[in-house]
């Protein structure tokens, strides 16, 4: 691998950038690996890193149906967080904010991680209930969190309008640590630091089978190129995973729903945080190139087109004109959906599923971006040790059954 | 946004209707008597088909009622609709492959 550095930027352009490498190998599907991780996004693309760089599990391999961060990896609005109201939510997502704080470093590859706050809005007496209660629940699990009134949410983020409209600004809930990161970068990040560690990813390889032994246990992936025998498999297919899921004879409770984003025309840097409003329904940042990063909700039905319907992506714009009315005549550039499974709690499955062999990282719905690192990390540890992190041990599929939900989903009642 | 096919009113947008999720789950007649995963696979497990998916939905803002359709969760087109209590209609074998 080649090293990123001031010195080695110097070089190459000495040589006119002709000295570039690959980031990563092109590699073909070897007949059998130790381990097959189904999907090449950022959570199944850390969990190759981190099963090779801790669990020295380097003869394994990660297929891909598309190219890599082509799925939801490429297509979210890059937002991290970590203030989510439930113990073991608080424990999960923090675990994976403090891995971002030093991922640039770990990867020798630039996250472009800013932790520049996310700020979330109250509109109503119920919002400052429920906002003040995560503030609280947030610093008693040593997460950082704080209560602002609306002149010091407006100090913050200047393009607030906090008095005049319908639903004025009562308070806000602010997480200094929280913030962006480059949503490409994490998946190449990912991926070149895998593959320097002998992990093979195979790109336009889209899984068809799975194939299981006597026992039960699964032996081999059926794919479009060939068959590959693997002990183990994890799946971190997000939107398809009820469909890779079903060639193991498993159902999960999940329903893929399309989630659309947008970005409008690049400005310059007027926008210093993020902003989030639940009850309105919108959440807004702006990318180091410009654009507005704008969120909007999930369509109502379930579906795999990757594309939403234009009115969801019309009412985040009205709620995104009425708090800020200075982007009332920016235009939008692009808008797209990508495929999110969602749990009936809201939080993810990272579990052992009835198959012995088959693991899952599943579920992260409306908001997986956040964790990638965290979920990557204990995922692995789930793999290599055939049992759960004691982070990820709360995030089974029997819960459903055993009624140990962790209900973000009442915790917020919005997306997130 | 869709224009789905009621079938006691036609075609209609998308905004008078409510999506009520996976059709031809029936509750249990006695839950008491039925395990805990019996009864969290009839409240939670669906099949999150990629393809034809039968679904129920509800013409909230015009007759009212309930009603299943056929849809292609590939490509949003509806292939059928149907009134409740109904069996699914047979759809022609290439049905759903390709859009329309």
């Amino acid at each position: 691998m080649q090293r990123f550095s001031a010195l080695s930027l110097l070089g190459r352009a000495l040589d006119g950038h002709r000295g570039w490498a690959a980031q990563w190998r092109r590699a073909t599907p070897k007949a059998a690996y130790d381990a097959v991780i189904i999907g090449g996004g950022g959570h199944g693309l850390g969990a190759a890193y981190y099963l090779a760089s801790e669990h020295r599990l380097n003869n394994i391999a990660v297929l891909e149906k598309g190219w890599i961060g082509g799925g939801n990896t490429g297509r979210n609005t890059t937002v991290i967080r970590s203030n989510y109201l439930f113990a073991e939510s608080a424990a999960l997502y923090d675990h994976a904010l403090k891995l971002w704080e030093h991922l640039s470093q770990a990867l020798n590859y630039n996250m472009m991680f800013s932790q520049r706050g996310v700020m979330m809005l109250a509109h109503s007496v119920h919002d400052m209930q429920v906002i003040k209660r995560h503030v609280h629940a947030n610093r008693v699990n040593g997460v950082d969190n704080e209560w602002l009134t609306p002149q010091q949410a407006k100090a913050f983020c200047p393009p607030l309008n906090i008095g005049d409209m319908r639903y004025p600004v009562l308070g806000a809930g602010l997480q200094r640590r929280g913030g962006t990161a480059r949503h490409d970068a994490v998946a190449w990040g990912f991926a070149r630091a895998a593959d320097a560690l002998g992990v093979d990813i195979i790109e336009n390889c889209e899984v068809t089978g799975i194939r299981r032994d006597a026992r039960g246990a699964v032996e081999a992936v059926e794919t479009t190129r060939g068959l590959i025998r693997a002990p183990k498999i994890g799946v971190a297919a997000a939107g398809n995973t009820s469909v890779i899921m079903k060639m193991a004879g498993i159902r999960l409770p999940l329903e893929s729903y399309p989630l659309q984003a947008l970005v409008s025309e690049p400005v310059k840097p007027v926008f210093p945080c993020v902003v989030m409003s639940n009850s309105m329904h919108a959440y807004i940042s702006q990318s180091d190139k410009g654009e507005l990063v704008i969120g909007a909700g999930t369509d109502a039905y379930t579906s795999y087109t990757q594309r939403g319907g234009l009115h969801i992506s019309a009412h985040a714009l009205e709620a995104v004109c009425e708090l800020f009315p200075i982007f009332r005549r920016l235009r939008m550039l692009r808008n797209w959906g990508g495929i999110v499974d969602l749990t009936p709690d809201r939080s993810p499955i990272i579990a052992k599923t009835p198959v012995a062999g088959l693991y899952v990282n599943c579920g992260w719905g409306t908001g997986g971006f956040k964790a990638t690192p965290g979920s990557a990390h204990v995922f692995a540890w789930t793999i290599a040790h055939d049992e759960p992190h004691p982070i990820n041990a709360p995030f089974t599929i029997e819960r459903f059954r055993d009624g140990q939900l962790i209900d973000e989903a009442a915790a917020a009642a919005v997306a997130h | 946004m869709l224009l789905i096919p009621c079938p006691y009113c036609g075609a209609r947008p998308e905004l008078e209707f409510a999506y009520a999720g996976q059709a031809h789950l029936a509750r249990p007649q006695d839950p008491a008597t039925i395990s805990a995963q019996q009864w969290a696979d009839f409240l939670y497990l669906r099949d999150n088909t990629r393809g034809v998916h039968a679904e129920r939905w509800r013409h909230t803002h015009g007759c009212g009622r309930f009603f299943n359709a056929l849809r292609d969760t590939t490509n949003d087109h509806f292939l059928a609709s149907y009134r409740s209590g109904e069996p699914p209609p047979s759809l022609p074998p290439d049905a759903g492959q390709a859009p329309p």
